[in-house]
């Protein structure tokens, strides 16, 4: 059977949010992140 | 105007636990026709009081009814089950996905042939040397011989991208470059993982363990080959990062054991991970009333465990971050505190520690299912 | 294919979806990726794809446009359409 080992990489996308003001927070809401199976020590 | 939440890092998540694993090990048997000089299991003799096959079987019904989404089988050597192929079979008709760790002596065309038809399914071959003088020095007589025959079997019938997995060592890591042209020539991937003081290991560390020097090596040949799986075990190289100000090694330099990930042996019990099996990581044991679900989410060791944890000794460090201080498992067996350095701490703020550690006074392995009398490949010396 | 919001889509049945409580993980059984949806909501509309005639029709039953979050989850799905966590339905599979 064919195995496709995920990429190493995480894929995040940077989201533009309603107008900010300097004085706010910065935020970033990123709803979906991909972690490789190879990435966590005893997960592989 | 109203702000966006920040969601929380993915990392810290995790590590607080999640409700059920997102995969585990499974040791199957300790019974191997190896006696490999760093086993992390000891084994080789079976434990009579192993699980039934029944009991597997259930296993396999509780995980699959956790979602725990597929099972890194091993031992031992899992195909001296009898019921190996009824286990698997059972695992990846129930959603629960199996990858499985073998020395490849009993992975015959036939088997070879029976694995390939499997859904949900991947095999890794374990090897720890090009040649067998390297290799058999380690994992005994004829097991190189037996795993590039089982690896020839698995691509003979067309399994593609299955493993080799490496345990790095003082002896093997100059021929990293000639493990990875093995993986291609097979169509398999490779697998490198850290060597850790367990098991029989604890025994042999001292004469296999990467040298300073070695480590640098590994974590630049690491980052020179991204497609080379690690399983994130050499995350306490990332304090290297700090002298290149290069990048991380890939992966999210977490220990995942009793977060996100989990040991059961042979007869049940269940451990924060294959390295730490040892009374002070038992977690609890499946047979118990309230099977693997309670002790995943209730034992006292686990919730310990995802509890946030301070960086201790290293604070003064500025490689903490990175390095996350190594590995609990790699700790404990050299006798180290867990809240300070790696004894690998590739700066060297363990080797004081280590110096001071009287010879004999680190804790043992709780069990030795070595066969009495199994020949260890060479006579290694023990450094005080 | 890229993701298309005209488009109808639903979680893919080669994946499975475990709640966390954070969110879900998803794992998609083929390619073997795992992936973290962070929130509740996300999760609850990725359920309801296949309920719309579009992923823009299921994003405006779920999200009120003033908190101007659509954006947010119209990222999130092309990302889960990346990786295969959501597929486009084909007509005949409707």
């Amino acid at each position: 059977m064919t195995v496709t080992e995920p990429t190493t990489e995480q894929t995040t996308e940077a989201v533009e949010g309603q107008d900010q003001t300097t004085d706010e927070l910065v935020t970033d809401d990123v709803l979906v992140e991909e972690i490789s199976i190879d990435g966590m020590c005893g997960v592989y | 105007m109203s702000t966006i939440p920040k969601t929380p890092p993915l990392v810290e998540q995790l590590k607080g636990g999640l409700d059920a694993p997102i995969c585990l090990t499974w040791e199957l048997t300790y019974a191997c026709n190896l006696a490999c000089v760093h086993c992390l299991s000891s084994s080789g003799r079976r434990d009579p009081k192993e699980l039934s096959t029944a009991e597997a079987k259930d296993l396999v019904d509780q995980l699959a009814a956790l979602q725990v989404f597929y099972v890194n089988i091993g031992g031992g050597e899992p195909m001296l089950r009898k019921d190996f192929f009824e286990i698997v079979e059972h695992s990846v008709s129930n959603g629960v996905g199996v990858k499985f760790s073998t020395n490849g002596t009993y992975l015959d065309r036939a088997a070879a042939e029976r694995l390939v038809e499997l859904p949900y399914l991947d095999v890794q071959i374990s090897l720890d040397g090009m040649t067998p003088e390297v290799n058999d020095a380690v994992r005994g007589a004829g097991s190189h011989a037996k795993a590039l025959e089982a690896m020839g079997h698995l691509r003979d019938v067309g399994f593609e991208d299955f493993k080799i997995s490496i345990v790095c060592t003082r002896h093997n890591v100059d021929q990293l470059d000639e493990f990875k042209a093995l993986a291609d020539d097979h169509g398999a991937q490779l697998r490198i993982t850290r060597l850790r003081p367990s098991g029989r290991g604890v025994d042999s560390y001292h004469d296999l363990r990467l040298t300073n020097p070695q480590q640098r090596q590994v974590f630049h040949w690491i980052l020179d080959h991204p497609d080379v799986l690690t399983g994130d075990s050499f995350f306490h190289l990332n304090a290297l990062t700090t002298e290149t100000g290069g990048s991380n090694l890939p992966g999210l330099n977490m220990c995942g054991a009793g977060r996100v990930v989990c040991l059961i042996d042979p007869i049940g019990d269940v451990y924060a991970c294959p390295f730490v099996i040892h009374d002070e990581f038992l977690a609890g044991n499946v047979r118990d009333g309230g099977g693997f679900a309670s002790v995943w989410r209730e034992s006292t060791l686990f919730t310990e465990l995802r509890e946030p944890t301070s960086a201790g000794a290293c604070a003064s460090c500025g490689s903490y971050d990175a390095c996350q201080g190594g590995c609990m498992a790699t700790k404990f067996f050299t006798g180290l505190p867990l809240d300070g350095p790696d004894p690998d701490c590739i700066h060297g703020h363990a080797d004081e520690a280590l110096a001071g550690i009287a010879a004999g006074s680190a804790p043992r392995p709780s069990q030795d299912h070595s066969r009495p009398g199994a020949a260890v490949p060479v006579a290694l010396t023990r450094k005080s | 294919m890229p993701f298309d919001p005209a488009d109808r889509y639903r979680l893919s049945p080669r994946v499975g979806l475990r709640p966390e409580p954070f969110g879900a993980l998803a794992y998609h059984y083929d390619t073997r990726r795992l992936v973290f949806l962070k929130s509740n909501d996300l999760v609850d509309l990725v359920r309801s794809l296949e309920d719309h005639d579009s992923a823009a029709a299921a994003i405006d039953a779920l999200v009120d446009p003033s908190t101007g979050r659509r954006s947010t989850y119209l990222t999130a799905l092309a990302s889960l359409c990346e990786s295969g966590v959501v597929e486009p339905m084909l007509e005949s599979a409707a």
